[in-house]
Parts: structure tokens; sequence; C-alpha cells
């Protein structure tokens, strides 16, 4: 089939763009999420909580290519047989495009890495890494005026149906394209430039502009609960096309609503150990470390 | 044909004539999950194959 815009060959259909047209269009919806969510503008410094896949190097790459002000920071939870693929794939990229990025490790910071970890516990890993990526990434980001991720729409609509599946209102409200509205000089405001950008999409783009040609894949990530939903969504999405966007639209019209519950139900204190932004008086990461006795 | 799955590090070498999703369906694959290249090309998935191509199927999810 041919581009709808032009006489070249299509990449992708519904609708049908070849593969300059495809990636412009991409790149105007980063843009345009970007203004029609207020996320940040250019006198902001914003950093890129990094992973070295494909979605936070599509967040990197475009920002850097709109004029924003863009670090990486890349979380190093110590997997073995993963972790240290995705930092070479940095190094790389790095280079090649000149965006600076650091490294911060567990191991430095917990004295454990996630494979040690995991073996001391019966906790999900994915829960564990989720719960210190996000202590650190706010840690390392008190200069910085947002911390911008690679969320995309795929994982938003994961995270609507996972929340709603656990009756989990007060994580519901944490979700949106903008997280950490509330004044606090603790907290650094969150934020996904790829909210309407689908998975599939984003693997396009970095196909095509060869941003990214290995194939990565954390070794824990097939025993989430979040696994068992993206394989869902993604057998709905195939027979009725749009499904994602609906969860995801339907959980923007509501959420004023939804953060009012949130609110209620917990407000923000300062964990007594380390600092950081908690809803109780011990953070989730502190209470892990403790368990594990690692402090 | 030969077909590469990305996700499994496989190698098949199959014999089909179809279209893409004919392709994906014969190997159980949801088309939302990959891309499919051909020769360094992306195929969409109306696209037919003959039958002697070497097709790339290159996993959509980063599991990161």
């Amino acid at each position: 089939m041919k581009c709808n815009l032009c006489e070249k060959k299509a990449v992708i259909l519904n609708p049908s763009y070849c593969k300059e047209h495809f990636i412009d269009d991409f790149e105007k919806k980063v843009e345009e999420t970007i203004k029609q969510f207020n996320l940040f503008n250019k006198n902001e410094k914003i950093l890129v909580a990094t992973s070295g896949g494909k979605d936070s190097l599509t967040v990197l790459h475009i920002l850097k290519k709109l004029g924003y002000n863009v670090k990486g920071l890349l979380i190093d939870e110590g997997i073995k047989n993963y972790r240290e693929y995705t930092i070479d794939d940095m190094n790389e990229f790095s280079k090649k495009y000149d965006i600076d990025f650091v490294i911060k490790s567990f191991e430095e910071e917990y004295s454990s890495t996630l494979d040690d970890i995991t073996k001391k516990t019966t906790l999900n890993p994915c829960h564990i890494c989720g719960i210190f990526r996000r202590q650190l990434l706010n840690k390392y980001s008190k200069e910085y005026d947002v911390i911008a991720t690679g969320h995309n729409l795929d994982d938003e609509a994961q995270s609507i149906l996972m929340n709603l599946l656990k009756s989990q209102t007060n994580l519901l409200s944490r979700l949106g394209p903008i997280t950490g509205l509330k004044k606090d000089d603790k907290f650094t405001r969150r934020v996904k430039p790829l909210y309407l950008l689908s998975e599939k999409n984003i693997r396009l783009y970095t196909f095509l502009l060869g941003l990214k040609n290995t194939f990565t894949e954390c070794p824990y990530s097939s025993s989430s609960f979040r696994n068992e939903i993206s394989i869902m969504l993604n057998e709905l999405e195939n027979e009725n096309q749009g499904t994602k966007s609906n969860i995801v639209n339907h959980f923007l019209k509501n959420q004023d609503k939804i953060k009012k519950i949130g609110e209620k139900e917990g407000s923000a204190n300062l964990c007594y150990i380390c600092n950081e932004p908690s809803s109780g008086k011990i953070c989730n990461a502190c209470n892990i470390l403790k368990e594990l006795k690692l402090i | 044909m030969e077909v590469l799955i990305e996700k499994e590090n496989k190698k098949k070498n199959i014999n089909f004539r179809g279209n893409v999703r004919e392709l994906l369906e014969k190997l159980d694959i949801n088309p939302e999950t990959v891309i499919i290249i051909s020769n360094d090309q992306v195929l969409t998935e109306d696209e037919k194959l003959e039958g002697d191509e070497k097709i790339k199927i290159l996993s959509v999810v980063s599991g990161g």
C-alpha cells in the first residue's frame, strides 16, 4: 500500500504513511503531547530516566531534536545478562547523538544488586525494582525541573487496568501524563512525553532511525502481572483497534475525579530514615531495606 | 522462506505463500507485538510474500 501523503511505499497502515511521513507524524505527536499537557518548556532542565531501551532512547532523541535541555540518568539494578547490554547500547547512543548521561546503581546505593536481593526475599522483583528505581530517580533529580520517562500508551493502559483489577484507586490516582503536581521541592515532577504513542509505533520509530537495533528483555519481566495484562491488551487491540487509546482516553476524562479520591486516601510525608517523600512514616524502599537487613 | 523470530532467537524454514498477516497467523504471533522486516525494509500486514524471502520478526515489547 502507498503512503496517504505521497507515492512512496507505506511502512505502517491505518493511517498509511511512508518512512518520512511516519517519522514526521510521530515527532509531531510527541510535541503535541508536551504542549497539550504542558509537560515542560525550553527553559526547564529535563532529566530523562533512561534504561537504554527503545522508549527512553526515543524520548532522549526527540527532546534533543526539538531543542530541549536534556540529560539521561540510568539506574543499574544489577541484573546479569541484561543491564550490561543496555549500558553498552546507551554508551553508543550517547556518543552518536551527543547526549550526556550518568549511571547510579543499586549496588552503590543499597550495597546489593537486584539479583542478590531476589535471592533473599519472596517479594516480586519488579515490585522491588520499581520502588528502588523511583527512590533513586527522585534522589538524583533535585537540580532538575522534571523527570521525563519513556512510559507509553501501552504502559499507561496496562497500569490503569492493573489498578482497576486490584481495586487500587489510590495508585490509579497517581497515573496520568504528569505526576507529582503538588508544589514540593522534595518531589520532582514526572512527565511522560510518549503518553499517547503506542509501543509498536515507538519500536518502528527506533528501527527506522536505527536508534536501537538489539533486542533486550529483562529476565524478570515474564514473571510480572503487567506481562499478563500486556498479552491480554494486545489480543484485544488486535481484534478491536483503538482499545488501548480508549482505556487511556476514558481515564483522562475522569482523571480529576480519580485524583480527588487519591488525595483523600494518601498524603505526602517524609520518610524518617531517608528523608524522601513517603505516604507513611517509612517509605516503601526503606521498609524493604529493613526487611532485608540492608539498613 | 527463512524466518528469524528475534524474541525466541530462532530461525525457521517454512513453506509459505500469502500476505504478512497470514504469515503471522500461521506462526501464532499477534501483529500488535511485532514489526516485520525483509531486506532491511519494513513490511506492512497487507504485503504479499512469494515464499523465497528472508523475514525478520522484531519484537515490539522490550520488557525492561
